[in-house]
């Protein structure tokens, strides 16, 4: 070991933020979840936030086609993927550029020298270079010349025989890899093992990536340029077996596992659509489930596949984001009227219209509870966290398969993109969601026994599930409005006003079997309540912590059924003095709270794309406590 | 699920996953105890009573066969048949009735349709449904017209119809859909007439026996917005005169005598010439090529004095619904049976104690 590596200081941290940001092209996803799978592998608790644009290739070099990856890493339980970077990799001017703002001054910031050539400043916008006309001054800066260290060397491994120079400028991203790797302590034996494996049918490009990967870190031991490397224990977490996992994998895993839970065969109808997309692929590798999955020709028609899957006794399923909610609606609806099982999941992204396809919001709630013609509810679940999806897409199955209804799932992009770790759940651990079909006739008529299609469930108020293949159970459905009982087309206005009734009073009946909304008030002294929803859950608890470590009190409620409410909901909302609901939206849930129990609460909104942030949502509390 | 012949000598590898109807049924048993609410005269009963008649022929347990509809006067078909059934929305039937299909091997899955319903705001669906391939029969009855919302044109309305929506004559050019179909190549297309029951059940039954999509579309009179409109096809005197009779590996011949035929024009399209000339050709549906099929579809009453009726093509394809499901028992077969567990810890865990 050299002298200077002895004198190095090795700095302990309690949590850090890393944000790597480069061109589309430069694989700064892939960079940063290698790194967070040295950093979960590592025992860390961990939260993430990709963030890329919609443009598959953005014209290259300009702030528009920037991709960055953000990694919040710690030695206790954390709750969002971090709002400022502790340190920034740049790969070129327009990274540099368009992430500068969120970091911090006396951050580490390192960047690609050899990018900052005096067309890559011109596309970026900058009139001079950042790093030389004091635009930097403020950051412990890292100049670091990636590209041509890089091809320097991947040739020097493969005595320039292997790949060309192209191919070895492609792996600087895996030379950052390396030299992050160094600088936080991470493990690399996975990097290595996964860029082996990723590579297998072209190994020239593995031993290029690996060479750089190496290259990297050695970098770190030997610069002079850092002077401090850092250490982040693992997490204390709670005893159990972990993996890391994205909300649109764990939603993905809960559909399956719904399928094998309720005993029916999983049909997913669905049409590709940015941030959902992932659940098609993913389900579309689980056939030995049983899992059909049917990429149709439009939104409407995925939907309309589920559906009629379901009627078939299928747990029909239907993947997609705003807009194709917006072409399902009328389908949704005869699922209503029908009163058969289905499964919607929306991740939500920026709208209206075709809006920000990448990025997420969560103003999809009023949609999904109001938009369809009629009185037509359908209950919504939503969940709080990536791993939390698993959970509510289980959730959402046992509610379409026990009520025989729709119900939406509303997930957005921050959850399907974000990752964090995940206790796995033990087999007993899982709810036991059987379904049994109708098998006999459930009315005696004039003529002797008769199959009621629409003769319900005194309890649960949902009617009978009888599939084709059923003899005696033979019977006809539709969207025109029946008969109470009976289930044949009536006009009938005192049975139309019956049967919305019933409808809604079977969706109501729900808040009866979910659990009570629970407050996190740890004085007992709050006076200040805030509510929240969907993937808010993580800034929303870690403001209330920032607060709270500042001798303030608050409670924190978050609802994870939209439709209906938790019974004691109400109770809840009147027993503070204030009621904050922060939203990715203006105003949506705050608009049914208000009109639901007369309470006038208080609302944070804003609509960036991006998820909130911790100590922002710590000064709106603030704010409001204080008041 | 019990694989059975079938008893009526219906029969094709896909029918043969339904199980059979365990005594003879009768066309009372398909018949529901629902009023049927067309109006007097409509075309609609004279389809249902050959259906009802007909179904007891499939051979098949009624509660495994299931008609899907969309929306319009012909959507109402389902209600009327004592066997499951969907009453759907507006155009959506065939993409409803492909995943009924797909993931029910074991039921006979039909959809009624209109010329509205499947051409219009539905068109998409059908194509789709045709090109893929699924195991479904189509009934789409064409009565040129929009009945249910009370007498608009609709996408097969000729030219310059005066409606209530046209007072001064409907613009765009109405769709042939046996040329729509082939062009989707689909893999079986027929056309046949409300009245004539015989032909009607030949067709249906070689629908019933075909593997995949089968689509049928079927002259409809509407006695209310568009009465009289297949009338020279129906007229005694007049049918065997314009209406051509399409019967694989038979020429291509028609009129009351016999004297007319249809043989290849020098530019590659049919013409009807005398029963007597050269070059009369035969018709051959199971070509795998649908070029002969779509000439055929070609021949119109507006522009050869004579309609095609009859099955146009009638080949032997990979059925989508197959492909999926053989994908799933491949998969077990390959992989076993998946383990919830094992899927979801993936590959990398780590434990904390």
């Amino acid at each position: 070991m050299s002298e200077q590596v002895r004198e190095r200081e090795t700095r302990r941290l309690d949590r850090v933020v890393v944000r790597f940001a480069g061109d589309s092209g430069d694989g700064m996803q892939l960079t940063g979840e290698q790194f967070t799978s040295e950093t979960a592998t590592f025992g860390n608790d961990l939260s993430t936030l990709p963030d890329f644009p919609a443009e598959i290739r953005a014209p290259a070099g300009t702030p528009a086609g920037v991709s960055g990856f953000q990694l919040h890493f710690s030695d206790h339980d954390i709750l969002t993927p971090g709002d400022a970077p502790d340190v920034l990799v740049a790969m070129n001017p327009a990274a540099l550029k368009a992430n500068l703002k969120d970091l911090p001054p006396g951050a580490n910031l390192i960047v690609n020298t050899d990018a900052f050539t005096s067309g890559n400043l011109k596309k970026a916008g900058y009139a001079t270079d950042p790093l030389t006309d004091g635009t930097v001054d403020p950051y412990v800066v890292h100049r670091v010349p990636l590209t041509s260290m890089t091809v320097n060397a991947v040739h020097a491994t493969d005595g320039g025989g292997g790949v060309n120079k192209k191919e070895a400028e492609r792996a600087k991203n895996m030379f950052a890899l390396g030299l992050m790797s160094w600088l936080y302590h991470r493990p690399t034996e996975g990097t290595v093992a996964f860029l082996e494996k990723k590579f297998a049918k072209r190994p020239e490009i593995a031993a290029a990536n690996v060479a750089a990967f190496r290259a990297g870190f050695n970098y770190g031991e030997t610069t002079e340029s850092f002077t401090v490397t850092y250490e982040v224990a693992p997490a204390r977490m709670k005893s159990g077996t972990y993996r890391r996992i994205s909300g649109n994998l764990a939603l993905s895993y809960g559909l399956v596992a719904a399928g094998e839970l309720t005993g029916l065969p999983v049909f997913l109808g669905s049409y590709p659509i940015t941030p959902a997309s992932d659940i098609l692929h993913e389900l579309s590798k689980h056939k030995r489930f049983g899992v059909r999955t049917f990429q149709a020709e439009d939104e409407i028609a995925g939907i309309g596949a589920a559906l009629g899957a379901s009627f078939g006794g299928s747990l029909g399923i239907t993947t997609t984001s705003g807009p194709g909610v917006a072409l399902k609606s009328e389908t949704i609806g005869l699922a209503v009227s029908l009163e058969l099982p289905l499964v919607i999941v929306d991740i939500q992204r920026g709208g209206p219209s075709t809006g920000l396809p990448t990025k997420t919001e969560q103003a999809d709630l009023l949609q999904a509870m109001f938009g369809r013609n009629g009185e037509a509810p359908v209950p919504i679940v939503a969940p709080r966290s990536p791993g939390d999806c698993f959970d509510a897409a289980v959730e959402a199955a046992r509610l379409a398969t026990k009520y025989r209804t729709p119900v939406f799932l509303l997930s957005d992009g921050y959850l399907a993109n974000g990752s964090e770790p995940w206790l796995l759940p033990t087999r007993d651990e899982l709810p036991d969601l059987r379904v049994e079909f109708a098998t006999e006739p459930n009315h005696t008529g004039a003529k002797g026994p008769e199959f009621w299609p629409y003769l319900r469930d005194p309890e649960t108020l949902a009617r009978p599930w009888a599939i084709p293949g059923t003899a005696g159970l033979e019977h006809r459905i539709g969207g025109i409005e029946k008969s109470d009982g009976q289930g044949t087309i009536s006009y009938d206005p005192a049975n139309h006003d019956r049967m919305v009734r019933l409808r809604a009073a079977k969706v109501a009946g729900i808040a009866n079997d979910i659990p009570p909304l629970e407050v996190d008030d740890p004085s007992g002294r709050a006076r200040v309540l805030v509510l929240g929803w969907g993937s808010t859950f993580g800034p929303i608890a870690a403001g209330c912590r920032r607060v709270r470590a500042k001798g303030l009190h608050v409670a924190q409620a978050h609802l994870r059924h939209l439709n209906p409410f938790p019974a004691n909901t109400g109770e809840v909302l009147r027993s503070y003095d204030k009621v904050l609901i922060p939203e990715m939206n203006l105003g949506q849930l705050r608009t049914l709270i208000r009109a639901e129990y007369l309470v006038d609460a208080i609302g944070y909104n804003q609509v960036r794309g991006l998820p909130f942030k911790a100590a922002e949502l710590a000064g709106v509390l603030e704010d409001v406590i204080n008041q | 699920m019990t694989v059975t012949t079938n008893r009526s000598g219906i029969s094709n590898r896909l029918l043969d996953l339904v199980p059979a109807a365990p005594a003879q049924q009768s066309r009372k048993d398909f018949t529901s105890d629902q009023e049927v609410r067309w109006c007097p005269g409509c075309g609609d009963y004279a389809i249902l009573a050959t259906v009802q008649g007909f179904l007891p022929d499939l051979g098949v347990a009624r509660e495994n066969i299931v008609f899907i509809s969309g929306i319009g006067c012909s959507s109402r078909f389902p209600y009327y048949l004592q066997t499951y059934g969907m009453h759907s929305i507006h155009g959506r039937a065939p993409a409803i009735a492909t995943g009924l299909a797909t993931s029910r091997p074991d039921l006979s899955v039909w959809v009624v349709t209109g010329d509205g319903d499947a051409l219009s705001i539905g068109g998409n669906h059908l194509l789709h449904a045709l090109r893929r391939n699924v195991n479904l029969k189509i009934l789409m009855f064409n009565n040129r017209i929009y009945g249910l919302t009370k007498g608009q044109y609709s996408p097969t309305s000729e030219v310059g119809k005066i409606t209530k929506s046209t007072p001064f004559g409907s613009l765009d050019r109405p769709y042939n859909p046996v040329s729509l179909a082939l062009g989707a190549e689909a893999t079986f297309v027929g056309r046949s007439i409300d009245s004539d029951r015989a032909h009607l059940t030949s067709v249906l039954r070689a629908a019933a026996e075909h593997p995949g999509t089968a689509f049928v579309e079927i002259f409809q009179n509407c006695n209310i917005f568009n009465d009289g409109a297949f009338d020279p096809l129906k007229d005694r005197t007049s049918r065997d005169d314009v209406t051509l009779r399409l019967v694989h590996g038979e020429p291509l011949l028609f009129g009351a005598e016999g004297d007319k035929g249809v043989r290849r024009a020098a530019d590659g399209s049919l013409e009807i010439v005398s029963a007597d000339s050269p070059g009369i050709l035969t018709h051959d549906a199971a070509a795998a090529d649908p070029s002969l099929a779509f000439a055929l579809s070609r021949i119109t009453g507006d522009t050869h004095g004579v309609t095609p009726v009859g099955i146009f093509r009638n080949v032997d394809a990979p059925t989508y619904d197959e492909a999926l499901n053989r994908q799933i028992t491949d998969a077990r077969e390959r992989q076993g049976e998946g383990d919830l567990m094992s899927m979801i810890s993936g590959g990398e865990t780590w434990t904390i104690d």
